[in-house]
């Protein structure tokens, strides 16, 4: 066994746009999006990895990457920076053969094999970087060795509304899988993929390649990939997941993602000492609350200055909030600074936006705004 | 600027820190929410530029040790140069009542003799202040002086600054004699006890201390040669605490509160630096109230919170009344209880209904751990 040997890796698909995240993801890719006061979309992949023990992680990056990569960085925050393993970036690259973007989600780890390849992993964890959970892989592992099978998808119960917006599966009562569609009109079953799948290297390095030589295929997980080993009879089973788990794909479901932090109900615990979720910390003294200011089932970061009244609201990173403004329902992202006398309910505020003395901004129940400082 | 370097001496008498010190060393007590004493001084010498920093510690130094660590916050751990400890082998008691601590600069002579930069400047872990040294630097080039000791000229400040050095100057700035503050004078420069000269001097003075054996402090020793070398004094404006008591502890966290002191210590460029925790966002609950806090992350507020400063993972619990307090990490305040100028040392859990009064003279400090 050589030194560098590990049972499984993970590799995280981190390349989206998210374009229904609108302004947001201008500059930025989706996972590199704040949330919660402190991080970014990213951070809940990696601390799972972290949580789970999984020491081993590539991220496949390509829209927008600065900011993703300097946020990343050597993997400190998330104990990644190691002697063996670690977090490696990997965007698309040049070789003999030429230059190519990632062409699909199957594709990005098809050019990866060789990075893959160096740990010579038993198993192989794909996830994305744009989902809000708190994971444990292990037992996901645990439950793929115990069925003895070849491929796992986590899935999680959806509305029948919902469902035509995921991969959806059906399966038998041991959980194994016999039907899969992707983005069905008229979905045979509420039982919706989450975009996370433990594979046996070998299986899927051998799919992959099949894949990429199949000059129809659109590279693609839930297209592709996932389809063809079900339709083959391969041993893919299910893994169901009750716990907290999001998908932050527009504007709304990332502003509600954020408001169920404030909600007591919620499975979403950021408070959970044995399951944190790390993040790239900023350098910046505690929060002062001034003293006619008023604070209430908020969230507030580090660095804020609040003179102003903040009620429902996610206030991130080093945000100054003036006095006689009033925050409602709102999500203000790191460095905005709103001014005074501003009132603003059903927002979100994207990061370093100024918004001016005595602006008024108001979204309503269907719709929440985005205040890009344009 | 690579041609200073740092030597922040732990040594102190923590006679009137009482609780706060029997656990660790002045430099690591909590201040500020997040922060820690020594913060202060280890980012004003790397804002300055300086990379080869030697810590003296004394006595209960572990929390120090797991604080800064390798000084990776800090950007200190480095290659070339980077942080170094010493420990002295005597016992603290020995080293303020007795020995001195020219032992400790005595057994660091390799490390000094061996550095590369030019200058060095001394300093205790003890003054709370945002300070940039290449000011002073250049004031101790242009004057060839042979050492530069900073001051702070004090106007009012009566009962601060007790026991702290202070020292006279004439009207070429330099230092004609040193004396103790007692409290009586209205106007008087306390010295921050940073002390800039050249290596070799510091190299010199700690040889010949060791030699003649006539003084047991390193202090002693550079006032020894008022009037043989040119000692100056390089004024220093901005915000200035001295932990070296209860009260200027507690005084120093209420400053803390003041929007000016908050500016020029945390909201400048040069950023204070502390050890990373990973706490959660602050959660204020429905129905709480936060009036003039400093909060830092991870507490969860579902009472009241006045004119305090709040540590990481604080939890103040529903109908408790915290007002004019210092509250440590992790401390649980239960349902309505009352504290009121009182500082509570890590972990300290009250019970609900408790009330604890102090006096904003003579805040009552409750130990770390305690049940109460």
């Amino acid at each position: 066994m050589s030194k560098f040997k590990k049972e499984i890796m993970a590799m995280i698909l981190a390349g989206g746009q998210g374009s229904r995240l609108k302004e947001m993801t201008h500059k930025i890719a989706k996972p590199a999006v704040p949330f919660g006061g402190k991080y970014r979309i990213i951070d809940f992949a990696l601390s799972n990895c972290a949580n789970s023990e999984i020491d081993t992680v590539g991220i496949l990056t390509q829209y927008e990457p600065y900011v993703l990569n300097s946020h990343i960085g050597i993997g400190s925050p998330w104990d990644l920076d190691r002697q063996h393993g670690g977090v490696r970036v990997l965007p698309p690259y040049y070789n003999r053969s030429g230059g190519r973007w990632y062409k699909g989600t199957a594709n990005a780890i098809y050019e990866n094999i060789s990075f893959i390849d160096r740990y010579e992993p038993e198993y192989i964890l794909i996830l994305s970087g744009d989902h809000i959970y708190n994971m444990d892989y292990a037992k996901m592992l645990a439950f793929h060795k115990k069925k003895k099978a070849e491929v796992t998808i986590a899935v999680k119960e959806v509305t029948f509304e919902e469902a035509q917006r995921f991969g959806i599966l059906s399966s038998d009562e041991s959980d194994r899988i016999y039907d899969f569609e992707e983005k069905p009109k008229n979905p045979k079953s509420t039982m919706a993929s989450m975009g996370i799948y433990i594979f046996n290297w070998a299986l899927l390095r051998e799919a992959l390649i099949e894949d990429e030589n199949n000059p129809d295929s659109k590279n693609d997980f839930g297209k592709n990939i996932i389809p063809k080993l079900v339709n083959e009879n391969a041993d893919v089973f299910s893994y169901e997941y009750s716990g907290y788990w999001r998908d932050v794909g527009t504007v709304e479901s990332l502003w509600e993602a954020n408001m169920d932090l404030l909600n007591p109900e919620s499975d979403l615990d950021l408070f959970n000492p044995k399951w944190k979720i790390y993040s790239a910390n900023t350098i910046s003294p505690p929060q002062y609350i001034a003293p006619q200011a008023n604070v209430e089932k908020s969230i507030v970061n580090d660095g804020c200055i609040i003179k102003g009244s903040v009620k429902n609201s996610i206030i991130s990173t080093k945000v100054k909030i003036g006095a006689n403004s009033v925050i409602e329902s709102s999500v203000i992202m790191p460095d905005a600074v709103i001014e005074d006398g501003v009132h603003l309910y059903k927002t979100i505020v994207m990061s370093g936006v100024v918004v001016k003395d005595n602006t008024v901004v108001k979204g309503n129940d269907k719709e929440v705004i985005l205040v890009t400082g344009e | 600027m690579n041609e200073l370097m740092g030597i922040i001496n732990l040594s102190a008498s923590t006679e009137k820190l009482k609780s706060l010190t029997e656990i660790r060393t002045i430099g690591s007590i909590p201040i500020g929410g997040r922060y820690r004493v020594i913060d202060f001084i280890l980012s004003n010498m790397v804002n300055s530029g300086m990379s080869n920093i030697a810590i003296c510690t004394q006595g209960k130094a572990r929390s120090l040790y797991d604080h800064v660590g390798s000084g990776k916050y800090w950007d200190l751990d480095r290659k070339k140069d980077g942080l170094y400890y010493f420990h002295p082998e005597a016992s603290s008691i020995d080293i303020v009542q007795k020995k001195g601590d020219i032992e400790i600069f005595n057994s660091m002579l390799g490390f000094i003799k061996g550095s590369k930069q030019e200058y060095v400047l001394l300093t205790r872990s003890y003054m709370v202040c945002n300070v940039d040294f290449l000011p002073m630097l250049e004031y101790h080039k242009e004057t060839g002086a042979d050492i530069t000791v900073l001051y702070k000229r004090m106007n009012n400040h009566v009962r601060r600054f007790i026991d702290c050095d202070t020292v006279n100057i004439d009207e070429n700035d330099s230092i004609i004699s040193i004396g103790k503050n007692l409290g009586k004078k209205k106007f008087y420069n306390v010295s921050l006890e940073m002390y800039i000269m050249k290596r070799e001097l510091l190299v010199e003075l700690i040889e010949e201390s060791i030699h003649l054996g006539d003084v047991d402090f390193l202090k002693q020793a550079i006032f020894k040669q008022i009037g043989e070398l040119d000692i100056k004094g390089f004024a220093f404006e901005g915000y200035l605490a001295c932990i070296n008591s209860i009260q200027n502890y507690y005084k120093a966290n209420m400053d803390m509160l003041l929007p000016e002191v908050q500016e020029e210590l945390f909201h400048s460029d040069a950023l204070i630096y502390t050890k990373i925790k990973d706490e959660p966002s602050t959660f204020y609950a429905d129905d709480s109230y936060t009036s003039n806090a400093l909060v830092s992350s991870g507490c969860i507020i579902e009472g009241v919170v006045e004119n305090s400063v709040l540590s990481r993972g604080v939890h103040v619990k529903k109908g408790a009344i915290v007002r004019n307090s210092v509250i440590m990490q992790n401390c649980e305040i239960g349902e309505t209880a009352n504290i009121n100028y009182m500082i509570l040392d890590k972990n300290v859990d009250v019970s609900e209904k408790r009330v604890f009064n102090g006096d904003v003279e003579h805040p009552f400090v409750i130990a770390k751990n305690s049940k109460v």
